[in-house]
């Protein structure tokens, strides 16, 4: 759903206020970096889902997806790197870590589940279930 | 616009609302809801006495669709970012933003517009900006 722009306001506008991703109440992270909600787009295509997750900083090696009871969990963990021997001067935002997690409904067929990250961004495709096989139940007699 | 400060304060707040300025002004043109108007991407700056590095991250552009100059002491960042969907009605949530962008940042000196360097990987631009020759401090040599 589209969302209400802002036409002012501090510098670097809406693309800066970053979502922290969820916790539960009364913990804590024991990284000492902000964790943030990826922004998503969820596509629907004829046989399956997709899911785009922007992770800027993200490579393949810094990515964790899983499933489990049927909630799509997504991880990434960002290259950080400030460039040496110089001195901040204006920061509009701070890197961070990604995390964000989905229920599934059943139309998703779980083994299928196929995922890629490029530039950045994690690409996931769920692949729709296929019609539910007819169960067969015999019925013995007595 | 150089900011100075002698007698304490912050010099860097002349620069600040220089860039809410520009930022305001860019965003009053923009379609609404797109990237201009979010003023995308946002930038993270670092300075020495040569040079400026310059940070930001646009995930899901390709280099090829980038385009980054630097103008006295302006830097432009400017680009399109494509839909992950051709047809809205494909969509269930849209959050990404898409379509052209462009920023155009105020930096705190000239740079020479000959020497950027730019690389984009993993959707994070490092850019690194380098002073003229001529406009590098020199050490003035004290007599007597």
């Amino acid at each position: 759903m589209p969302e209400t722009p802002t036409t002012t306001g501090p510098s670097g506008g809406t693309e800066a206020d970053r979502v922290r991703a969820a916790q539960p109440q009364g913990t804590e992270r024991t990284r000492d970096r902000p964790v943030y909600a990826p922004r998503v787009d969820i596509v629907e295509t004829e046989d399956a889902l997709e899911i785009l997750a922007d992770m800027p900083g993200v490579t393949r090696d810094g990515v964790e997806v899983t499933l489990e009871q049927r909630v799509l969990s997504l991880r990434g963990r960002a290259e950080v790197s400030v460039p040496e021997g110089l001195a901040p001067l204006y920061l509009e935002y701070e890197p961070g870590d990604y995390e964000r997690s989905f229920t599934l409904s059943d139309a998703v067929d779980p083994g299928g589940i196929e995922a890629r990250v490029r530039g950045g961004v994690l690409h996931l495709r769920l692949p729709k279930a296929g019609p539910a096989k007819p169960q067969r139940i015999e019925v013995k007699a007595d | 616009m150089r900011p100075v400060s002698f007698f304490g304060g912050d010099p860097f707040r002349e620069l600040r609302r220089l860039q809410d300025e520009m930022d305001r002004l860019a965003g009053a043109f923009a379609p609404a809801g797109g990237l201009a108007a979010a003023g995308f991407p946002a930038v993270n700056l670092y300075a020495g006495r040569d040079g400026i590095a310059v940070v930001a991250e646009l995930p899901g552009v390709e280099a090829g669709d980038l385009e980054v100059h630097a103008h006295q002491d302006t830097l432009t960042i400017a680009g399109t970012r494509r839909p992950a969907a051709e047809r809205a009605e494909a969509y269930h949530r849209r959050e990404r933003r898409s379509g052209a962008f462009s920023r155009t940042v105020q930096l705190p000196f000239r740079v020479d517009p000959d020497r950027v360097e730019a690389r984009l990987e993993d959707g994070v631009l490092r850019l690194s900006l380098q002073r003229p020759e001529e406009d590098k401090p020199r050490r003035i040599a004290i007599t007597g």
